[in-house]
């Protein structure tokens, strides 16, 4: 077993400190080691978008990032986004527009979306879909989750602009 | 689908990077944004003993533009590549080409200087650095030397990096005036690796082609250059007939692989038509725009 070191990683607003091993991915990180098992895990090697977080406000694969390279990081998971009892407003718009079937790749969806409309303006479906390239839905419902989106662009009047940098 | 074990450096200098790396006696490997290397750990087809981790090395991100050329910082990522100011206006071309790159969570990581020394065959960015002529700043223990694209690129997966090498900065010549440019990429899905891809810019003077530039990826081990294709273009305006002699040399000059995505006949193809497309694309942007 490598050396280990200690971390302090603040998830959803709440810092947690953890002894951890270098090789330990963030996703175990937050899955086993958390508990926050609202972060799927699908292919472990950064083609299924499931595992997608925000860290420092930005997406990325938790299963293509080690727990240690989080230390002194803000991340965000799906359970930072809202409850049961009061989703925010992207969760509201998959609700109603019925963009989920099994659940599986949800997780990565909102956390994606959350970031695509931050940083695009989403001005059309086939821009939609480009940024949801990198999720899979394996029940397929991608015209749902579109709808989903394109109802927050319409509701929201995006203007990010598509500039960040 | 986990790692093997392995000891973790975070290097705050590239002297440190360098002494690690040296120290490891060539078992040690580079993380920067790690959207290559972190699957290839997963699969356990890397096992290094020691990471070394540049992610938080002050002032390896950086886009600054000189008199010349636009200087890129190895850790940089592809975000802000795509959407820097400086890029749109003196490279219009690479900020099309970032939008090709894998998609918004992997572009929020992944680094310019890891994509150049992972050199994937089919992605992007090496194809970039043959068409901009790329020098590449590269630091050692033994010092620093910078390497031309046109040497850098070696087979499939390998650089001209020794084992205590890292690439610390990308240099990209400003392009010459009234330069116009064309990208053409086709994927199996939006963001995937090209099945083959073409990048061009041709710089037009007195209505004539002064300099062509066509770089290709995904149709062979590295990305390359089409020299004979470029050198048809030289002094001539865009015409049907030579744009077919283009297309043609551009053919012959690729050996694509046959691979579960494209046979090497449909790859050969499509990078004729890929580069037809965008050399018409970059003859209509060089012409002069109508007062």
């Amino acid at each position: 077993m490598s050396k280990t070191c200690d971390i302090a990683v603040t998830v959803n607003g709440v810092t947690h400190e953890h002894t951890v091993e270098p090789r330990l991915l963030l996703s175990d990180f937050l899955r086993h080691t958390l508990g926050l098992t609202g972060t799927h895990v699908g292919c472990e090697h950064g083609v299924c978008g499931a595992c997608t977080v925000l860290i420092d406000g930005d997406s990325a694969r938790s299963c293509l990032m080690f727990a240690i390279q989080a230390d002194g990081c803000r991340i965000e998971t799906v359970e930072g986004l809202g409850t049961i009892g009061k989703m925010n407003a992207l969760q509201e718009s998959f609700h109603e527009h019925h963009a989920l079937q099994c659940g599986f790749c949800t997780p990565g969806m909102l956390i994606t979306a959350t970031d695509l409309l931050k940083k695009y303006p989403l001005a059309t479906d086939d821009e939609i879909r480009e940024g949801l390239s990198g999720n899979l839905c394996r029940c397929t419902g991608y015209e749902h989750i579109v709808a989903a989106i394109r109802a927050m662009v319409a509701k929201t009047g995006n203007t990010s602009g598509g500039k960040t940098g | 689908m986990k790692p093997a074990a392995f000891d973790y450096v975070l290097a705050d200098s590239i002297e440190m990077v360098v002494r690690s790396l040296a120290d490891s006696g060539g078992d040690a490997k580079i993380i920067a944004g790690g959207q290559s290397l972190v699957p290839m750990l997963n699969f356990r087809l890397l096992r290094p003993s020691i990471l070394v981790d540049i992610n938080r090395i002050p002032g390896l991100a950086f886009i600054e533009e000189g008199d010349r050329a636009i200087r890129i910082g190895a850790l940089t990522r592809h975000h802000q590549l795509e959407t820097s100011p400086v890029i749109a206006k003196h490279l219009p071309v690479l900020s099309a080409a970032m939008t090709h790159v894998a998609h918004l969570a992997i572009r929020n990581r992944g680094t310019i200087g890891g994509s150049l020394s992972h050199a994937d065959p089919a992605a992007e960015l090496p194809m970039m650095a043959r068409l901009l002529d790329a020098e590449l700043q590269v630091a050692s223990r033994s010092g620093r030397r910078t390497i031309k694209a046109r040497d850098f690129f070696l087979d499939a997966l390998t650089v001209d990096l020794g084992d205590d090498d890292i690439l610390t900065e990308i240099v990209l010549p400003k392009l010459p005036p009234n330069t116009g440019w064309g990208f053409e990429e086709v994927s199996r899905r939006s963001g995937d690796f090209a099945l083959a891809a073409v990048a061009v810019t041709l710089a037009v003077s007195g209505g004539a082609i002064a300099e062509a530039r066509i770089a290709l990826t995904g149709i062979g081990a590295t990305a390359k250059r089409a020299a004979e294709a470029e050198s048809l273009l030289v002094g001539l305006p865009l015409d049907p007939k030579v744009l077919e002699q283009v297309i043609g040399a551009v053919r012959g000059n690729v050996e694509p692989n046959t691979d579960l995505h494209a046979s090497a006949d449909y790859r050969r193809h499509l990078a004729g038509v890929l580069a037809g497309r965008a050399v018409t694309a970059a003859w209509r942007r060089a012409q002069p725009v109508a007062p």
